[in-house]
């Protein structure tokens, strides 16, 4: 069984006011998500990735196509006591306190008050709202209500979580804050099905990515296979001397970092134990040796701008 | 307890924490205290002036409330996309409708009480301070238990004014559904004179025209009881049963619509 399964998925919306015309937002999406998976949903703007997360939870209905999670229709009563779903830039009510939200929503899914609280508190403590849970909602920041929404994802203990732009809205502390959540999330065998700007969020977390672009599903699969091009090795030393610095800069690429460290960045095709070896016996000290790819950011990028390429032919 | 229990007492914990709502009431309460101070200005008059003032007062506050919070009940949910996360639980869309309808109706009832209990102490406060011999010339007393008919009936309307704000919330603007609840209001108070329309008109087809319009629109006017109660005249059981069957029948109707639209509405 599949946690999502996705077939020829399209949603058309009517726009225009006198004479509304149809316009295709997600176009015969085929998509399977296996359990434990931590899928990453990617690509520009209007491309279809809040459509389907729409479709997903049955926001809105499909034109054709089908769309299941755990082996049921997507948008089931039943389907729903099983998924958590974070919208894009969520609101909540003003007049609400972040924990009677959460025994709000708790209480949805069948938690009678003890329960309820209990599991607001558990929540609300797992995304880091503490002191402010008795807060109304109209005093938080845009970060901490991402973090309630977050929260409210969570409350019913999903199996699959939707997240739709997760990292909106944080700075780069509530960013790594979500990270390592949705990192613990997916060490605990959720199956995560999340969009983001953020590529470098997206490649740190996901084990899986799938690439829209105007309502198309143009790549997808395992990062590992995405076939990444290797860039080369990037190299850092130090107490190596100024004459060493400048012969290799005639060939390489070296930049000087501070405190005499020093990066050199070699080409794919040049051995890198061999620029080691020849830097050890010089006195020079190896910080660290790494492959450097290409990022998921330049992947998305050069496969939409193919597909756009392949259109204007 | 049910999902609908549940999302009316979540409708009901939000809107008593709603300042519109507590400078609505406020007023409402102010103005039926002022009742007294203008009954003073009237010559043995005053005691059907504070009911006549009170009743009105209730009703008119009520009609706002019931109006700006239930255009706002689905339309601002969906502006706001909180129901986005509501429709995502395991709950069924005709039981956020009916939830979010008994939470305002709830809300509604408790503002009505409260607006009840100023009358009553207003006239409470009347019976105390007058003579006997003055008070000889009331045609009923003061804090008449016959007044609740009256207060009932407000109620009743306003549960219907509310089923309609709620139907067009589903699918129009907070804006454009308060201007159609209370076009549908002030056209539903001229029931009866559009029932009788083809009595005075040359055309046969406008006439039908207005008649059956008059049995589409539901017959407002009907539930004020302002002057049978401030004149002391009873208002019969049969007429209280059946005015109040036509409302639920009415706001069966307008919640049966409003669940359907809903239900099959793209959120987007």
């Amino acid at each position: 069984m599949h946690a999502v399964r996705l077939q020829r998925l399209t949603k058309d919306f009517r726009r225009g006011f006198w004479r509304p015309r149809p316009h295709r937002a997600l176009d015969g999406v085929t998509l399977d998500v296996d359990p434990g998976d931590v899928i990453g949903y990617l690509g520009p703007n209007g491309s279809g990735k809040t459509t389907t997360f729409k479709l997903l939870t049955q926001l809105i209905f499909p034109t054709a196509g089908t769309a299941e999670v755990l082996g049921r229709p997507a948008g089931d009563v039943e389907t729903r006591r099983r998924i958590g779903f974070l919208p894009e830039n969520p609101y909540f009510y003003d007049n609400l306190t972040a924990e009677e939200l959460l025994r709000y929503f708790a209480g949805l899914f069948g938690c009678d008050g003890r329960e309820a609280r209990r599991r607001a508190s558990t929540v609300l403590d797992r995304v880091g709202i503490g002191d402010e849970r008795g807060t109304h909602l109209r005093k938080y920041s845009k970060g901490m209500l991402q973090r309630v929404g977050i929260a409210q994802a969570l409350v019913n203990d999903p199996e699959v979580l939707f997240l739709d732009e997760p990292m909106s809205g944080l700075d780069p502390l509530g960013r790594r804050d979500v990270r390592n959540l949705l990192l613990s999330l997916r060490d605990e065998g959720r199956t995560l099905f999340f969009s983001s700007h953020i590529l470098t969020d997206a490649e740190a977390v996901c084990s899986h990515v799938a690439i829209l672009d105007k309502g198309k599903l143009i790549a997808g699969g395992r990062i590992a296979d995405l076939g990444l091009k290797v860039r080369g090795w990037e190299l850092v030393v130090t107490d190596i001397s100024q004459s060493r610095v400048d012969a290799l800069a005639s060939t390489d690429n070296v930049t000087h970092v501070s405190d005499g460290r020093y990066v050199i960045e070699l080409p794919p095709d040049r051995p890198p134990e061999q620029v080691v070896s020849e830097l050890a016996e010089c006195g020079a000290r190896i910080l660290s040796l790494n492959p450097t790819h290409e990022t998921l950011e330049e992947f998305l990028v050069h496969q939409v701008g193919l597909k756009q390429e392949e259109q204007r032919v | 307890m049910s999902a609908v229990a549940k999302i009316a007492v979540h409708v009901f914990r939000d809107s008593v924490r709603d300042k519109v709502l507590y400078n609505l009431v406020l007023f409402a309460v102010l103005m039926i205290s002022a009742s007294y101070l203008i009954g003073q200005l009237t010559a043995g008059q005053d005691i059907k002036i504070i009911k006549d003032l009170g009743l009105t007062a209730t009703s008119v506050f009520g009609l706002f409330i019931a109006i700006f919070i239930g255009v706002g009940l689905v339309s601002r949910e969906v502006r706001r996309r909180s129901i986005y996360t509501i429709l995502s639980k395991p709950v069924r869309r005709h039981e956020v409708i009916l939830g979010k309808y008994v939470g305002l109706v709830l809300t509604l009832a408790v503002n009505l009480a409260i607006m009840t209990a100023a009358v009553y102490a207003v006239l409470g406060y009347m019976s105390l301070t007058e003579s006997e011999e003055f008070k000889r010339g009331w045609e009923a007393p003061a804090t008449d238990p016959a007044m609740l008919v009256a207060f009932l009936l407000i109620l009743v309307q306003l549960m219907l004014v509310t089923a309609i704000a709620l139907f067009f919330s589903t699918f129009s603007s907070p804006m454009l559904a308060a201007v159609m609840t209370g076009a549908l209001y002030v056209a539903g108070h001229f029931n009866a004179d559009l029932r009788s329309v083809h009595e005075f008109v040359d055309s046969a087809v406008v006439g039908a025209l207005a008649t059956g319009v008059s049995y589409v629109l539901p017959d407002l006017a009907a539930f004020n009881v302002t002057a049978q109660v401030v004149h002391a005249q009873p208002v019969g059981l049969a007429y209280v049963v059946a005015i109040c069957g036509h409302a639920l029948a009415y706001i069966g109707v307008l919640l049966v619509g409003a669940m359907s639209v809903f239900s099959r509405r793209d959120f987007v």
